[in-house]
């Protein structure tokens, strides 16, 4: 398992790299942090002429303060998340799925952007960013664009970028004081990918019911008006107003047939509710 | 006991050069001109082979069976009655019987080289049906891995002793029950590199391998050389469990190709091939009853058992070593009246299986201790008080069990019975009367198994398989400074047998350790052995250094007398000095007189000098029994269906302990592959026998945080036939904890009387098996109800 013959370039910025994926005369791959990639280079599952290293990229590790929302340049690590390099605008909710992906020699190197386009359904960014209602901002030589993370994800491992684009950044918003979030990853051993994971936020203070249920065949299941599900944040208890029935519901509507997955998916938004946190 | 002799927890000699990273394992060996070997293999389970399409741009770089002429198949012939023998080619010709066969050898100056040229290789298959499932395969309808046989069965055996007599019995239980294909996963995988030595005549291979001289025996059939033509290095060897003990068919290529060439070749198994072509195990199949009276009592076992053993026999254990063995172990540690079993190894288009640690008796103990779980629930009782009714008492011992199997010496019951005094049964079960807080659900559950080991010629002529183990022989040799060096044929694959080998030398002769070296993995330098396998070498390797080390007493002995001017009957050997009335002369001393003053000796001085080679064979070869009872406290999750160890205790019985430290070392190892078989590992195929794990992402392992700390407590109950009591216990850990986790979970599914009987048992199995019980309870009040 070795991979083919390429050559490599590591570009100084992104109008570089974007030069660089611009040559229709070759196949050109982007590498980040070359967790996932690595392993299908090996594999000769991808096979490219030139490798575009896209780590040397200032820009790509930035990060911009704005008054409601923070960007996160695509190659933030999960271990920068981690370890609060960046600072938090989700009352712990990124550090706290961070700590939970993989294992940290993983995380020193994966990266945000690298997670989201590899388009893994159990990745757990995909999960908290789209529950989060973060935004994905995509740049190619004619100019950019801007698409909520889950509908970046088109399918398993494939993700919304058409030829000559990357992934530049990442925009999520900031949560009020009042808002409640809650996390559940079902994994049979540390550092494994999900086989079911449900998240939610609530956010009064903004009018946000968020529910999501990840870790399915292909993209995550968004329900984004969820105070059905997990109310509309004031109650006290969340968990009381959450109803099976109705999330089984939705879970089958978006089309898995499987009882017990369903059974895994409904049990996993029910204890990320019951597992509430609070900033 | 001396501080480090026989029984001291010493710290391993080879660590010093294995924790720091400066171990030569087969991949680290560089030689000048080496090239690189990658393999076209197949990616149909079942196909003819066409035409082989080679590109000019390859031409001499690839190598397929028709440039392998005078190469013979690997075949390995069971001397059982009524075997059918399969021939395992090098390189695939007319048909593929595998995903993952070889069909080219490919060179290149990388593996990135070689697997280029690989890629450029067009093969034609023609897809033939694929056999995936053993028990369909036994069908008349099925199609047929080795046309010629007319069937699909390797070999079928059976006994029957007496089991009408226990057809009466009041209680009847009767199970299916299973345990997944696995591919054991040593750390280092599998890898060669071959050279021919002009000067020597001689093709020296190097491979990581429990058994260089078997894995020379089998090359020379394959490549018609001598025995003298071919000298086998094993190095380091990261992990073996079975794996290492295969001749490959890889193996014979490069030595082939190695002879032809002019430079070295290297092969390094990469883990797609480790996994889906190589390490495959485990897989067997259970129908079983069992029959009991109302106490417990058990009257009988009746049972069929089936075992996937892949396309292929292979070298040396043959395609029924586990299936032929099933039939033989299945009592396990019971004493019990009539019995009844018969058993098939059957072909598929899979792997061929392999020996794994615990080789047979894992799948036997999952089978026979879940059973008697059942009989407990049935007749009402705890399932250790089911076991303690049954199992073999120590007054009994020396014991011939109901298949012939010779119990050298054990306290059965009192290893479980301490095992559950350490978790407090009686605790468990009243905190399993109130909820937990978390919902989930707690159970316990225990196994118990006895391992017959190091068992020799009388047992292993009867099975017929290629190499049957003889006295075990050991070289002793004194050096010129009082040191001394061993040379055995087994070989090290994480026993640590530097150490130990080296304590058993000490135990005798009181030489320091530091001065003792273990020569050994090299079939140059050590006499001819079977290698290590079957929990073989603290008993015949022990043995053997035991009995030359007494030789080396008596030599030097001599020596030393004439040396203290002494009478040789008034002196002893001890702290590695030879000590008369009056003084005392130490090796170094001795063995400078013999080598380099040999004026100083007399002209009748035993021309020996000091250095002995010599066989040992315990009194009796049936081998030893080491046991072991584990317990497990498991809580369930019933909405996911994850399965939490809590607890886990063992209570093990090796005999006399060389190296307590390594014992436990055994038993963690053994216990961290026992939880993968337990709840991890499985290797699946899809019905065109495609395997469907090709990374460590789709084949689980566990990791630290999945094995939990066990207690261990150790009896001692010597072995009446060994070098100082000692019983094999290398597989041991690997048996029970399937076993004694599943008897656990069913435990803790009471309340939903759901049960699991296939491994591993995943979190999807739990939860199927809670669905099934709920939909059988319903059905049962719909019958009330109607009724
Ligand atoms: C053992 C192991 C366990 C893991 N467990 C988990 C887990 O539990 N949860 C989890 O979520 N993930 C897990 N992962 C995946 C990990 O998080 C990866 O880091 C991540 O999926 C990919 O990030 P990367 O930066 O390494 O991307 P790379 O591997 O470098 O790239 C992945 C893909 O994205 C493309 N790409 C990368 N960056 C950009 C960009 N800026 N613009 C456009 N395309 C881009 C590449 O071309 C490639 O196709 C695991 C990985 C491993 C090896």
């Amino acid at each position: 398992m070795k991979p083919v013959n390429f050559d490599y370039a590591r570009p100084a910025d992104v109008g570089a790299a974007l030069a660089l994926l611009a040559d229709d005369s070759l196949s050109v791959k982007l590498m980040a942090g070359g967790q996932s990639l690595g392993p299908m280079l090996n594999m000769r599952l991808v096979q490219p002429d030139l490798l575009v290293d896209i780590t040397g990229i200032e820009e790509l590790k930035r990060v911009e303060d704005r008054a409601n929302e923070i960007v996160l340049g695509a190659c933030i690590t999960h271990a920068d998340i981690e370890d609060l390099r960046v600072p938090d605008v989700t009352c712990g909710a990124l550090p706290s799925v961070a700590r939970g992906i993989a294992y940290r020699a993983v995380r020193n190197r994966g990266t945000m952007g690298g997670s989201l386009t590899h388009a893994d359904p159990s990745a757990d960014w995909l999960s908290i960013l789209s529950t989060l209602g973060a935004k994905v901002t995509l740049r190619g030589r004619s100019g950019g664009r801007t698409i909520p993370v889950e509908d970046y994800m088109l399918g398993a491992l494939e993700a919304d970028l058409r030829p000559g684009e990357m992934l530049v950044s990442i925009t999520v918003p900031k949560l009020s004081r009042s808002a409640r979030w809650g996390y559940y990853k079902s994994c049979r051993k540390t550092g494994e990918f999900a086989h079911a994971i449900g998240a939610f936020l609530v956010d009064p203070d903004r009018g946000v019911s968020r529910a999501v249920i990840g870790a399915t065949e292909s993209r995550p299941i968004v329900i984004a008006e969820a105070t059905h599900l997990v109310g509309d944040g004031k109650a006290e208890r969340l968990d009381l107003a959450f109803d099976s029935h109705a999330a089984g519901a939705a879970i089958e509507a978006a089309g898995m047939a499987d009882p017990i997955d369903r059974q895994t998916h409904v049990v996993a938004l029910r204890r990320a509710i019951e597992r509430a946190h609070t900033a | 006991m001396t501080e480090q002799g026989v029984g001291a927890s010493l710290l391993r000699k080879e660590d010093d050069r294995l924790l720091r990273g400066r171990g030569q394992f087969v991949g680290d060996i560089r030689l000048a001109g080496m090239k690189d070997v990658a393999f076209v293999r197949s990616p149909l389970a079942h196909a003819k082979v066409g035409e082989i399409r080679i590109p000019d741009s390859c031409r001499g770089q690839v190598f397929t069976a028709a440039d392998l002429e005078g190469v013979k198949p690997i075949v390995a012939v069971s001397g059982l009655a009524g075997f059918k023998v399969s021939e395992q080619p090098i390189l695939a010709f007319e048909k593929v019987r595998q995903v993952g066969e070889l069909i080219a050898m490919c060179v290149g100056d990388t593996r990135a080289k070689a697997e280029d040229v690989a890629a450029c290789v067009e093969v034609d298959l023609d897809e033939l049906p694929a056999v995936h499932d053993m028990i369909k395969a036994r069908e008349a309808a099925s199609a047929l891995v080795h046309e010629h046989w007319g069937d699909n069965v390797f070999l079928e055996t059976f006994v029957d002793v007496g089991i009408e007599a226990a057809f009466d019995a009041p209680i009847k239980v009767s199970r299916e029950i299973s345990t997944a294909r696995q591919s054991m996963a040593p750390m280092e995988g599998r890898g060669t590199v071959a050279y021919w030595d002009s000067r020597m005549e001689q093709l020296v291979l190097y491979t990581g391998s429990q058994m260089p001289h078997i894995v020379r025996t089998g090359l020379a059939e394959c490549l018609g050389l001598d025995h003298a033509q071919i000298r086998i290095i094993s190095p380091d060897v990261g992990g073996g469990f079975g794996y290492k003990g295969i001749l490959l068919p890889e193996d014979v290529c490069l030595g082939w190709l190695a002879m032809r060439c002019g430079h070295p070749l290297r092969w390094i198994e990469d883990r797609r091939e480790h996994l889906t072509a190589g390490a495959n195990c485990r897989e067997h199949h259970y129908r079983i009853t069992a029959y009991a009276d109302r106490d417990g009592k058990l009257r009988g076992i009746d049972c069929e058992a089936t075992v996937d053993s892949g396309a292929y026999s292979s070298y040396p254990f043959s395609a029924c070593l586990e299936a032929a063995q099933v039939a033989s172990i299945l009592p396990g540690p019971y004493d019990f009246p009539a019995y009844r079993c018969r058993t098939w190894s059957v072909a598929t288009n899979k792997c061929p299986i392999l020996p794994y640690r615990g080789v047979a008796r894992t799948g036997v103990c999952y089978a026979l201790e879940l059973i008697l779980d059942a009989v407990a629930r049935e007749a009402g009782l705890e399932p250790h008080e089911v076991r303690l009714k049954n199992l073999v008492k120590p007054e009994q011992m020396p014991f011939d069990n109901i298949t012939k199997k010779h119990f050298d010496s054990g306290d059965y019951p009192e290893a479980l019975e301490r095992a559950l005094a350490a978790m407090d049964l009686k605790a468990i079960r009243e905190r399993q009367k109130h909820p937990e807080p978390d919902g989930r659900l707690i159970g316990i559950g225990h196994s118990i198994y006895c391992e017959q080991a190091a068992h020799g010629t009388s047992v292993y002529s009867g099975w017929g398989i290629p190499m049957v183990p003889g006295h075990e022989q050991a070289t002793a040799r004194v050096t010129p400074d009082g040191g001394l060096e061993l040379r055995v044929g087994v070989h090290s694959h994480g026993q640590s047998m530097e150490t130990t080998l080296a304590q058993v030398a000490h135990e005798i002769l009181g030489i320091d350790i530091a001065k003792i070296k273990l020569v050994h993995g090299d079939t140059e330098y050590t006499p001819y052995s079977t290698g290590s396998w079957g929990s073989r070498c603290a008993v015949m390797a022990g043995g053997a250094v035991a009995t030359a080390s007494r030789e080396i007493a008596g030599l030097a002995k001599r020596i030393g007398a004439h040396l203290l001017q002494a009478d040789p009957n008034d002196v002893e050997v001890a702290h590695g000095k030879v000590v008369g009335p009056t003084g005392s002369v130490t090796f170094e001393e001795i063995a400078h007189t013999w080598y380099l003053r040999p004026q100083d000796l007399p002209m009748s001085v035993d021309p020996r000098g000091l250095e002995s080679t010599i066989g040992f064979k315990p009194v009796r070869d049936s081998g030893t029994f080491s046991y072991a009872a584990h317990v497990a406290l498991v809580a369930v999750d019933p909405e996911i269906g994850d399965i939490e160890i809590l607890d886990y205790v063992i209570v093990e019985d090796g005999g006399k302990l060389i190296n307590p430290m390594v014992v436990d070392g055994q038993i963690y190892g053994g216990l961290a592959q026992g939880i993968g078989t337990a709840l991890y590992e499985e290797m699946n195929f899809d019905a065109s026998g495609q395997p469907l794990a090709s990374t460590f992402a789709d084949y689980l392992l566990p990791g630290p945080t999945e094995v939990p700390a066990p207690r261990v407590d150790h009896m001692e109950t010597l072995s009446p036939y060994t070098e100082f009591g000692v019983k094999g216990i290398g597989e041991g850990g690997a048996i029970a904890p399937p076993a004694a986790i599943g008897n656990a979970v069913n435990d803790a599914l009471r309340p939903y009387g759901a049960e699991l009987l296939r491994s591993p048992m995943t979190p999807r199995r739990v939860l199927e098996a809670i669905c099934a019980a709920s939909k059988e309870k319903s059905a049962e009040a719909e019958r009330e109800e109607a009724a």
